[in-house]
């Protein structure tokens, strides 16, 4: 017999109990839209993470000072990058779109008679919108030539607004950071809080030549570090080994000493976040997996009532010259029939069921945008695993059934 | 050699306390194209004897060569092969899958045999009811069919695979005596015309009377094989005085 006639013969008694079919075949769709709608959900929820990290820089690199060795006097965070360090990482390395200076500040901002100290006041480059990605709600950001001239200008963020101007358009006007006025010539676009839940909107940016001469009075071109963006983030280990070349060589570091800076990368937590939302996608498809087994339970159910049954179907079918296996492949594939039907249908549902749910999110709650995520491999294995259910909950009763005697079989009434 | 050769095969039944002996040491013959007849009372061991003919059972006990080859020590794969290609059955219920179709229902031997093509098993089958007279019920189911024509189905099935034994266990038994003739009749021919060996099961003396030879069963033994019917009748009633009929 060949595994056409089988397959039509098994059709053919599902046919014939269709509402028990249908039924049988609905714990299976359940289990398997349950598995399908939580692995693009999850997926979907990993990518949503993955490109809200790209949007605060996943392939941001970060140059620090290392170590320095000075008379024989080893110290860390010692000054050993420059503004043109900055300049020169952006000019000349290939992989990299740009780079800022950051020249870290702090202190209390005045307008008026309100005050607030920011969270986070820094002197940085006029590309650093560029390197972080980030953009400007109103007015614009301090030019190449505020930061050659050291003008005294920032660009605030929309908490600082919040609690300096309540009535007021922010821009044109002056706020003062230790009793020197600073003209705000632009306004930050909101972007909430950061993954750790740090307010990303309480923040003054400031031109890094002006806080170092203006605030720190210093006369030195240090910078406390140098923010790199790279072109894309599979650029990331390019512009890394760039970066390291271009400072080892202005910094006249040979092979084999120890450099005067680190260049760290946010890849590492990037791929960190990657597995928190793999582990989640896990565990939600692992309870999903729940009402497969259970659908499979119903698989074995019905195929045992069916081989009880069909006891004497089955001993005509061996008087007649049907060997075990023929009755055991004829059950087994039922089984399977059942499974894979259902297995179709509820891949269907569940990716219906998955497009919808992500639409809704998205309609429902406009800072999301979630991403409609529908996994091919997810798709296949979920198919696979919808056989490999009816030929695990098949076997047992195919097997009972083809054990059988068939003097037995054929008496049973 | 004879076809079939059966050498003290006994069956023991064992029921946990007690021992059931369906056959007691038997020992028989019987050539290709004859007409077997086993009767008996209920419990001789008839349908035991059929069963173990039939390859459905292995005797606990004894040799049994079919055309050579010894059933006892087979595998049930290689006894379901032995069903498949050298017996056909008929069955007193007769035993025909329902909502099936006439023709689906003689095609079942074919499917389990070596490899014969979906066309091919289609027209054996077709001519194999055309031969009892169903060509115009091919595609009849079961319920469709009354006794007589569900029986002549039976037969088809039981011949599609052309065996040179066909196996009957009361195959008369649910049908009414004029079916019960065409039924006869039909295996008298099957006999004669296609050297078919038939054995079969029956309490209807009319049809074991058609057999040319008969075999009396008594607890689990042949106490009887003759081809004389009037000495089967004289065993089965020793008290009836025996009026020809």
């Amino acid at each position: 017999m060949t595994l056409m006639d089988t397959l039509r013969i098994a059709i053919r008694a599902l046919l014939k109990n269709k509402m028990r079919a249908a039924l049988t075949i609905f714990g299976v769709v359940i289990g398997i839209a349950a598995v399908t709608t939580m692995v693009s959900i999850g997926q979907s929820a990993g990518q949503l993470v993955q490109n809200q990290f790209e949007t605060l820089g996943t392939n941001v690199i970060v140059v620090i000072p290392g170590s320095s060795r000075n008379s024989g006097v080893r110290q860390s965070g010692a000054p050993t990058l420059t503004a043109d360090d900055a300049v020169a990482i952006a000019r000349d390395c290939a992989a990299v779109l740009a780079a800022s200076p950051i020249v870290g500040a702090g202190g209390q901002v005045i307008f008026g008679n309100e005050n607030w100290n920011p969270k986070e006041m820094m002197g940085v480059g006029d590309d650093y919108l560029t390197v972080r990605n980030w953009r400007i709600a109103a007015g614009g950001f301090f030019t190449s030539q505020d930061v050659d001239s050291a003008n005294k200008v920032c660009v605030i963020g929309q908490t600082v607004i919040a609690k300096l101007f309540q009535t007021v358009n922010p821009i044109g006007q002056s706020i003062r950071i230790k009793n020197i006025p600073f003209r705000i010539v632009g306004v930050l676009e909101k972007k909430g809080a950061n993954m750790v839940g740090d307010d990303q909107d309480d923040i003054v940016l400031l031109p890094h030549s002006t806080v170092r001469k203006r605030l720190f009075g210093s006369v030195f071109n240090n910078v406390h570090a140098i923010m790199v963006s790279a072109r894309s983030p599979v650029l990331m280990s390019d512009a890394t080994r760039q970066i390291e070349i271009l400072l080892s060589e202005r910094h006249q570091i040979t092979p084999g000493q120890p450099s005067d800076f680190r260049v760290q990368n946010t890849t590492e937590i990037a791929a960190t976040l990657g597995i928190i939302t793999g582990t989640m996608t896990l565990m939600l498809s692992a309870i999903a997996g729940i009402s497969l087994v259970v659908g499979g339970v119903g698989i074995m159910n019905i195929m045992l009532v069916s081989v009880t049954e069909r006891t004497r179907e089955i001993g005509i079918r061996m008087a007649l010259g049907a060997r075990g296996k023929d009755i055991l492949r004829q059950f087994l594939i039922e089984a399977v029939v059942l499974s894979s039907v259902g297995g179709a249908i509820g891949l269907a549902l569940g990716i219906t069921a998955s497009t919808t749910a992500t639409m809704m999110i998205n309609a429902y709650s406009p800072a999301a945008d979630w991403p409609i995520v529908v996994s091919i491999p997810a798709a296949v294995v979920a198919m696979g695993f919808a056989a490999a259910v009816g030929i695990f909950f098949g076997y047992y009763p195919a097997r009972r059934a083809s054990r059988l005697d068939p003097i037995d079989a054929l008496r049973y009434e | 050699m004879s076809l079939i050769e059966l050498r003290d095969v006994r069956r023991v039944y064992d029921l946990g306390e007690v021992e059931v002996h369906a056959l007691r040491s038997v020992t028989l013959d019987i050539d290709l194209g004859e007409y077997v007849a086993l009767v008996g009372p209920s419990g001789s061991g008839k349908s035991t004897l059929m069963n173990t003919l039939g390859c459905l059972d292995r005797p606990s006990h004894g040799s049994y060569l079919l055309d050579g080859q010894e059933i006892v020590t087979m595998t049930r794969d290689q006894r379901a092969a032995i069903r498949n290609r050298q017996l056909g059955f008929v069955f007193q219920n007769f035993n025909l899958l329902n909502r099936t179709s006439a023709i689906e229902n003689v095609e079942l031997p074919l499917m389990y045999g070596r490899g014969i093509s979906g066309r091919e098993r289609r027209d054996r089958a077709k001519e194999m009811l055309e031969k009892v007279g169903l060509g115009d019920r091919l595609d009849h189911h079961p319920s469709q069919l009354s006794g007589g024509q569900q029986q002549r189905v039976a037969i088809a099935r039981a011949l599609v695979n052309r065996p040179s034994i066909l196996m009957a266990d009361e195959p008369t038994g649910n049908l009414d005596s004029k079916t019960s003739r065409e039924v006869i009749e039909l295996f008298r021919k099957l006999n004669q015309e296609q050297k078919i060996t038939v054995i079969l099961v029956t309490h209807d003396q009319n049809v074991a009377r058609n057999a040319k030879r008969t075999l009396v069963l008594r607890d689990g033994s042949v106490v009887e094989d003759t081809s004389d019917f009037e000495r089967v009748l004289r065993v089965l009633n020793p008290d009836l005085e025996i009026r020809p009929t």
